[in-house]
């Protein structure tokens, strides 16, 4: 018997042994050798699309005429004012209507539905959350003909900045949904059961505690993805935005002007409401950019790739800030 | 039906032929128990007794979650609580949590929330109560000059008691403790179990150990527990020094645990 048992210190000792350590150790740095230059090479490669954006767009990016300017038929006037307000204006749009429907959505879900006592309403969640998860990897294109037939077609509401920021809006809804009900399952239970064992009401908790333990992971979910809809163009192409756009939407309050009847000219014809600017004709910047990247004249590349620089800077203060939020929330809570 | 009869105490609580299900699982099996007002009454039993559960019971913790019912009934001085309000008996009956698990607020607010779902605006009211709480939770020298502070920079010891506090202010009829020294070092332990002595007499407390010497030290009275029944309730002296059943001994004298 005590021929038969494995010797493990005396194999450890053995030379052979150390030899399989050092050949063990050998494939660890390499393995990280390998993982680290693709890591390198990915990052490479993407540094150089927008170093190559960079180069492409010097010639405006340093020009402010290019920030103030509206697109025009020839390359070295044309800039992105309008564009750039649209993106703006649509985001807006985009922001109000989705955080609102998709927070409540997701705290329905996490929160009120998962513990119903009704199999018939679990069973209804069940099918939502599928659903939710597979209506965030359908193509952005199909949210456009949706946005089309609700938005446009249904409720008549024509080309304008509230047609395509609730279109946008739709679009970034399932990952709002999907990163609220993340965010809430992330706060834990002995929390809400503190807050219930003294009495407060389901709804006290999660406005009092748990949304406020949690803001921190939704903002960031809701500035990701809304980082991901400044850059789309296929759904806004289909919902009507236009290419040339050289007037901006009404500001609140702003004077109107209008052709006089009989003389023909453009005179004060009273304000523009509050809500205005959400019905007026828009561009975006993608679109933007798609429409000079299509133009025959080689000249308007410049433009393109100085707008593309833009927008790859816009959604990096985007998404700094989405860090920055995090940082900023989670630096308070230790569970 | 156990029955103590002391000449002091009233009875606060009566669990009568009370059974818990979760699912068609009887976690509680016809239960039949008193709690003595102003009395500090343990809970203890091997692990999975049922101790917890059935404490839980009493604030219906168990609402929140899908698929448990009750059957029987617990009666808070004439009341069955089984029939009123969830929320209505979770501001009647106060508990204080296995790991000390105060709100991502300030040292202030947590106590001050309690009151606030209450309806209760008056900022002089609000901080006499606060300050009173923490007194009463012997914690109010070591943070009173640091309100704001957030909770989260307390010690365990400090957090537990702060959680203490916060179930105090809102002046509960019955606090229910589930293991709160469980998560603690000795010496936190130690402050806990003396915090809770000096709360007998001024509120009931029913309080789920895991440790039988905690039991002795702290208790009036001590409830036996094995696999969802009560085997035994009497003063705590009696549970563990003359018990009337064979299976107590037999855990009180550490045969099984």
């Amino acid at each position: 018997m005590q021929g038969e048992e494995l010797d493990l210190s005396a194999i450890v000792k053995d030379v052979q042994m150390r030899k399989s350590i050092s050949i063990r150790k050998f494939w660890d740095v390499l393995f990280s050798f390998v993982a680290l230059s693709f890591l390198i090479l990915g990052l490479a490669i993407l540094l150089l699309l927008i170093f190559q954006l960079f180069v492409d767009g010097r010639g405006l990016l340093f020009s402010w005429s290019f920030y103030t300017s509206f697109p025009a038929p020839n390359a070295a006037e044309a800039g992105i004012l309008s564009a750039f307000v649209g993106s703006l204006f649509v985001i807006c749009v985009t922001v109000l209507f989705a955080i609102p429907i998709g927070v409540a959505a997701g705290v329905y879900l996490e929160e009120y539905a998962k513990s119903s006592s009704s199999p018939a309403v679990r069973i209804l969640t069940d099918f939502i959350e599928i659903n939710i998860t597979n209506l965030a990897g359908v193509p952005s294109i199909v949210y456009g003909l949706l946005g089309l037939e609700i938005f446009k077609e249904t409720f008549k509401l024509g080309n304008s900045v509230l047609t395509a920021g609730m279109t946008l809006g739709i679009l970034v809804l399932p990952v709002i949904v999907v990163t609220t009900r993340e965010a809430l399952k992330s706060v834990p239970s002995t929390l809400k059961e503190g807050s219930i064992a003294i009495g407060a009401s389901k709804w006290q908790t999660i406005w009092d505690l748990i949304l406020p333990a949690s803001i921190g992971s939704i903002l960031t979910g809701v500035i990701v993805s809304v980082s991901r809809a400044i850059g789309e163009t296929a759904p806004l192409i289909t919902v009507g935005a236009l290419t040339f756009i050289a007037f901006l939407p009404p500001l609140p309050f702003s004077d109107r002007f209008a052709p006089d009847p009989q003389t023909g000219e453009l005179v004060r014809a009273g304000q523009y409401g509050l809500f205005d600017w959400l019905f007026s004709g828009y561009t975006v910047m993608p679109i933007q950019m798609f429409d000079w990247v299509g133009r025959p004249n080689p000249e308007f590349r410049v433009n393109a790739a100085a707008a593309g620089v833009v927008l790859v800077l816009l959604t990096l203060v985007l998404n700094s800030a989405a860090i920055f939020l995090r940082i900023y929330f989670r630096r308070r809570i230790k569970w | 039906m156990e029955v103590i009869q002391d000449q002091d105490t009233q009875v606060k609580a009566q669990v009568r032929n009370f059974s818990f299900f979760y699912g068609k699982n009887k976690a509680i099996k016809d239960v039949n128990l008193q709690v003595l007002d102003c009395k500090v009454t343990s809970m203890i039993g091997p692990s999975g007794c049922g101790k917890t559960t059935l404490l839980r019971c009493f604030n219906r913790m168990h609402d929140l979650y899908p698929g448990t019912h009750y059957e029987g009934e617990i009666l808070l001085e004439s009341q069955n609580l089984l029939a009123l309000d969830p929320i209505e008996v979770r501001m009647r009956i106060g508990m204080v949590f296995q790991k000390p698990n105060p709100f991502p607020k300030s040292i202030f607010e947590n106590i001050a929330y309690g009151l606030r779902i209450r309806g209760i605006k008056d900022k002089n009211v609000i901080n006499e109560r606060v300050e009173r709480a923490l007194r009463d939770a012997a914690i109010w020298d070591e943070v009173k000059d640091r309100l704001k502070d957030m909770a989260f920079n307390l010690s365990g010891g400090q957090q537990q008691r702060l959680c203490i506090a916060r179930a105090l202010a809102t002046d509960p009829e019955i606090l229910l403790f589930d293991e709160p020294t469980s998560a603690l070092d000795p010496i936190a332990t130690a402050s806990i179990e003396e915090l809770v002595i000096n709360l007998k007499g001024k509120v009931t407390i029913l309080i789920v150990t895991h440790n039988m010497q905690q039991a002795v030290r702290i208790s009036d009275y001590t409830a036996f527990m094995y696999i969802g029944e009560l085997v035994e309730f009497n003063r705590t002296d009696v549970i563990f020094n003359n018990a009337a059943q064979q299976r107590t001994r037999e855990y009180v004298s550490g045969q099984f645990g």
